[in-house]
């Protein structure tokens, strides 16, 4: 892969807040009521980014794997506090999604560089480990959210097949099921219109830093499949997790 | 004795649904009437260990209920609760889950009839049976795994007299035919007379 640098001025980033205003605009104008919430996210970008952009800049100067790992750990611990949030139907949430956001992390980022595909340097595993972690918690995030809304629908139908004898994970089954497969299917989607209806975020990025568009292409197929391991296992692991906190060792519904 | 409960209390929502509570239920057909709002769908769910109560002890057989392995606990009492709840899929795939979670052979047909259905009911999809229907296809369900105890919520609640009265004698055949008892809730006392041997008064 050719390594391409373009530099991008500030005075560049300051007038892109154009379009902030025009999005702030519409919003009053439509009474969205959505001006706050721009104005919120347009300053945490800017302060988030900047400070992650000044941690990636130690952490390549230093160049050890160990503030690497030390990254990828936080960036685990913040992906599950805020996902949590997101699965607030389901008890005891945040020991299931750390999990399964380490599992996945680690398990994608170990297979990716045991396959020769990166190499294990800062510059490959932080802007992978990112985006992995930051995909699986997406993923795991809707997985548990549909799991919580699934268990309150279903209660009933769940308690009468316990009635029957059936196991806690019986019982679940179809639930489990479902839940997985909300976690998985907004990116098994997206891969399948990728290129057509939307250009995915890696590929942009490289074409407008003066890669050669097969390059492109190569690292974002490359990306797009590493992310469906991630978030697979990591709705995966979530969802098995955490079903099981709606019951009793006796294989009773819990009260919530 | 079939079951005991001894000073049985049991918290919801920050208040008693059942306060020292106690009562023996001997083998055979009881019937549980009260108010509405008094527990009795609370107390069948404590007896196959839906539930636990928070206060108090319950005896199966002799034996704390606690002693029993849940899960083998429910197919031999087996609990048709007041509201239909059925998996998706055929009245058939019902039937086979049960029996299956069992371990016993099933007779589609037979099993159909004796709760009142007929065998054209087997292939039919259970989100378009209406609430009777569900009702009866419960009750098939949890005769499907031939328990040796009966917990029936209000089981005939949506049907009319002929349909009720079809329940009724499959009820009262499956107890001379067997040794099945029956711990059967209802809000109708002539029900209660009918079917149970013994009616314990819920208060309210
Ligand atoms: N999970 C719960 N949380 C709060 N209250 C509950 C809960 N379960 C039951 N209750 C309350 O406990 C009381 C007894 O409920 P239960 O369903 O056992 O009554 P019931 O005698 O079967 O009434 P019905 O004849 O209407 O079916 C009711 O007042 C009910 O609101
Ligand atoms: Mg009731």
């Amino acid at each position: 892969m050719s390594t391409t640098s373009i530099h991008v001025e500030l005075w560049q980033v300051a007038a892109s807040l154009v379009l902030v205003a025009l999005a702030a605009a519409i919003s009053r104008w439509q009474r969205a009521d959505l001006e706050r919430d721009i104005v919120v996210a347009t300053g945490r970008s800017i302060v988030q980014l900047t400070l992650v952009g000044y941690a990636i800049k130690l952490i390549f100067e230093a160049d050890t794997i160990w503030l690497v790992l030390a990254l990828l750990a936080v960036m685990v611990f913040f992906g599950a506090v805020t996902a949590r949030h997101r699965a607030d139907k389901v008890p005891s949430s945040f020991g299931p999604l750390l999990i399964a956001l380490a599992l996945a992390g680690a398990s994608t980022l170990g297979l990716v560089v045991a396959l020769g595909i990166f190499d294990p340097t800062p510059r490959y595993l932080v802007p992978v480990g990112g985006m992995v972690i930051g995909n699986a918690m997406t993923a795991s995030a809707v997985a548990l959210n549909r799991l919580g809304d699934e268990m309150a629908d279903a209660r009933a139908r769940i308690e009468a097949t316990l009635a029957l004898g059936a196991t806690a994970r019986e019982a679940a089954a179809p639930t489990v099921w479902r839940a997985l497969r909300s976690g998985m299917i907004a990116l098994v989607d997206s891969t399948k219109t990728t290129g057509l209806i939307f250009f995915p975020g890696t590929m942009v990025g490289m074409l407008l830093a003066g890669a050669s568009p097969t390059d492109a292409v190569r690292l974002q197929l490359i990306l797009l499949y590493t992310l469906l391991g991630s978030v697979s296992i990591s709705a995966l692991v979530a969802t098995l997790l955490a079903y099981r906190n709606f019951f009793t060792p006796a294989a009773q519904l819990r009260e919530l | 004795m079939l079951f005991e409960l001894r000073e049985v209390g049991l918290d919801r929502g920050g208040r008693a649904v059942l306060d020292s509570f106690s009562v023996a239920i001997p083998e055979g057909a009881t019937a549980i009437v009260g108010p509405s709002g008094a527990g009795k769908s609370t107390l069948l769910r404590l007896l196959n260990r839906l539930a636990d109560p928070d206060r108090g002890e319950i005896f199966y057989r002799g034996r704390p209920l606690g002693d029993y392995e849940p899960l083998a606990l429910r197919r031999e009492v087996s609990l048709v609760p007041q509201l239909p709840a059925l998996l998706e899929g055929t009245v058939e795939s019902n039937l086979r889950y049960a029996a299956e979670l069992a371990g016993e052979e099933l007779d589609v047909e037979e099993t159909l009839a004796r709760a009142g259905l007929d065998p054209s009911f087997a292939g039919r999809d259970v989100a378009k049976l209406s609430v009777g229907e569900q009702q009866r296809a419960m009750l098939a369900r949890a005769l499907a795994q031939r328990p040796a105890v009966l917990l029936l919520d209000e089981p005939t609640s949506a049907l009319d007299h002929a349909a009720r009265d079809a329940v009724e004698a499959t009820l009262a055949r499956l107890r001379r035919e067997s040794d099945l008892s029956l711990v059967l809730v209802s809000h109708d006392p002539e029900q209660a007379r009918r079917l149970g041997d013994r009616v314990v008064e819920m208060p309210a």
